[in-house]
């Protein structure tokens, strides 16, 4: 996997099985990052590393980082995508790079929350802020 | 007078992977950690110059400080080797208290301590990674280099891993002149363990710099290596350590980038913090993990490291078309040669690297490591590549006299 956004297995896990079959990607659903996937920043981004299939993988843009920290916190990935300031033009190659990390399980699916329980946290994605970060 | 800083160039948004792992980054992306320098074997090219135990090597606690410390930064994997790690007594508490911290780990052993019951032990731990080493794929050619006997210990090991279910086992194999032509039996011996096989360079670090003339791969053999690379590579590890043969043409699998103070570095056994594994001189050490902020602040804050973190500009591989390929090759190789680091690496397939070794000077004087923890006297089983009278593995075995120099 090799993308503007995304860059994986560039570096030899020591034990990376093929990912299993997911379901594919619907940007209209709720996501989130995997459970056993952790995120170290870095300077261009983030180093993405699966604690089950120990696979690695890299955000090169900031702003995916946050996408993709923040997918939790809102209903859907497109409202995500909206909610982060991801501009219109570029929000084809953000989904295509979420359905990369669906493919590589670093993101999965998330049960809807009833809409009335919820509060969003004051986070990089919470108002309507455009700046990336 | 105004004391001038020098500049470092500025790290560039967006691009290329490789260019950002140029610029280094926050914490390693996996580092190797040689638990202690003690080692029962005697191998003639042991890039850290193992055997004897260091007395200031560190003690339990502080080795699970360590790994403390590679969670907080989010280190996800560690390579632990030696010396042979698993000699010492704490080796299997200090895996499981890394596995216990999300610090997953490979270890390179010779096999000496995998019994059955360890084998299943492992078997049952996830996120532990086992890997042999094996430098021929006949006890011939792999105790001439590693000594009598380690053959069998090692496919012993592999027996008892394949036994007891263990998954993923690697044979780690370091490709040399006389092991160049077993690539396909090492794939096989491999396969009939059910275990992965890996290959990575040799270089002239350590013991290893005694014995590099004799045993560095030929150009032809390198040229072999290239190819089967490129046609099994999918199912075959390197370490990406052969990113200098990427200039025979199309590039090889994975990092074609030297990771030294970039993305990986060394942790020795007494704390000391190097670029790389291959890498023992006092001219590439950060600094020490003992130290006030430990590990994270040599990672982040030394000189040293800052000066590796950027790309290279000058010297005479920036000229050549390849360079793009191999980024000039491997750092420890040059350095270990006597050529210089901007220079072409010592095994440069275009062929620059042999000139520049036959340009070197008489006076050229190759820098040896501070440090030599080699075994002093005899070791059970000492290799016989040198042609010294090999040590029968039981002196008494045949008769008293059995071994003993009796001109």
């Amino acid at each position: 996997m090799r993308g503007v956004l995304i860059d994986g297995a560039a570096v030899a896990s020591p034990a990376a099985p093929a990912a299993g079959e997911s379901a594919p990607f619907d940007p209209d659903l709720p996501w989130q990052r995997a459970r056993s996937v952790a995120l170290r920043p870095e300077p261009f981004g983030a180093l993405v590393y699966h604690f089950g299939n120990r696979k690695l993988s890299f955000l090169k843009s900031k702003l995916l980082v946050s996408v993709v920290e923040s997918l939790a916190d809102h209903p859907s990935a497109t409202a995500t995508l909206v909610a982060c300031g991801v501009p219109e033009a570029q929000r084809g190659a953000y989904v295509k790079a979420l359905a990369d990390l669906v493919r590589s399980q670093m993101i999965e699916a998330r049960a809807p929350l009833p809409p009335t329980a919820r509060r969003l946290p004051a986070g990089p994605c919470s108002g309507a802020g455009l700046e990336e970060l | 007078m105004t004391a001038v800083l020098p500049t470092r160039p500025e790290r560039p948004v967006g691009g290329r992977l490789i260019d950002q792992f140029e610029y280094g980054l926050d914490a390693p992306i996996c580092l190797t950690w040689e638990l202690t320098y003690a080692c029962n074997l005697a191998c003639v090219h042991c890039l850290s110059s193992s055997g004897r135990r260091d007395p200031r090597e560190l003690s339990t606690a502080e080795a699970e400080g360590v790994i403390d410390e590679l969670q907080r930064m989010q280190v996800f994997y560690v390579n632990v080797g030696g010396g042979e790690p698993t000699v010492r007594p704490d080796f299997w508490h200090l895996l499981d208290y890394a596995i216990g911290h999300d610090v997953g780990v490979k270890f390179s052993t010779n096999g000496i301590k995998l019994t059955k019951a360890r084998a299943e032990q492992l078997a049952r731990t996830d996120y532990v990674d086992v890997q042999i080493s094996l430098d021929g794929a006949t006890a011939e050619v792999n105790d001439a280099v590693r000594g009598t006997g380690s053959f069998a210990t090692a496919t012993r090991a592999l027996a008892n891993l394949a036994e007891a279910g263990m998954k993923d086992t690697k044979v780690s194999v370091v490709v040399t002149r006389e092991n160049a032509g077993q690539l396909d039996a090492f794939k096989a011996l491999t396969d009939s363990y059910g275990a992965q096989l890996r290959l990575t360079r040799f270089r002239p670090s350590g013991r290893g710099a005694d014995v590099w003339d004799q045993l560095h791969p030929t150009m032809a053999q390198q040229k072999d290596l290239y190819q089967w690379l490129l046609a099994n590579g999918e199912n075959v590890l390197t370490g990406d350590s052969f990113f200098h043969l990427s200039a025979f043409g199309e590039a090889l699998p994975g990092l074609n980038l030297c990771g030294a103070g970039r993305v990986v570095c060394l942790i020795d056994p007494v704390g000391d913090v190097y670029a790389c594994p291959f890498a023992i001189h006092e001219e590439f050490l950060a600094g020490n993990v003992r130290s006030p902020g430990g590990f994270q602040r040599v990672w982040q804050t030394s000189e040293l490291f800052a000066d590796l973190r950027s790309p290279q500009t000058g010297g005479a591989c920036t000229k050549c078309a390849h360079f793009d390929a191999c980024r000039g090759g491997c750092m420890a190789a040059k350095f270990f040669t006597g050529l210089p680091l901007d220079g072409p690496d010592p095994e440069c397939v275009q062929g620059y690297g042999e000139t520049a070794l036959a340009a070197r000077d008489a006076s050229t004087v190759t820098p040896r490591s501070h440090l030599d923890h080699s075994h002093t006297g005899p070791v059970r089983g000492q290799p016989t590549m040198l042609g010294m009278p090999g040590i029968p593995v039981k002196i008494c075995d045949e008769s008293p006299l059995a071994g003993a120099d009796l001109r």
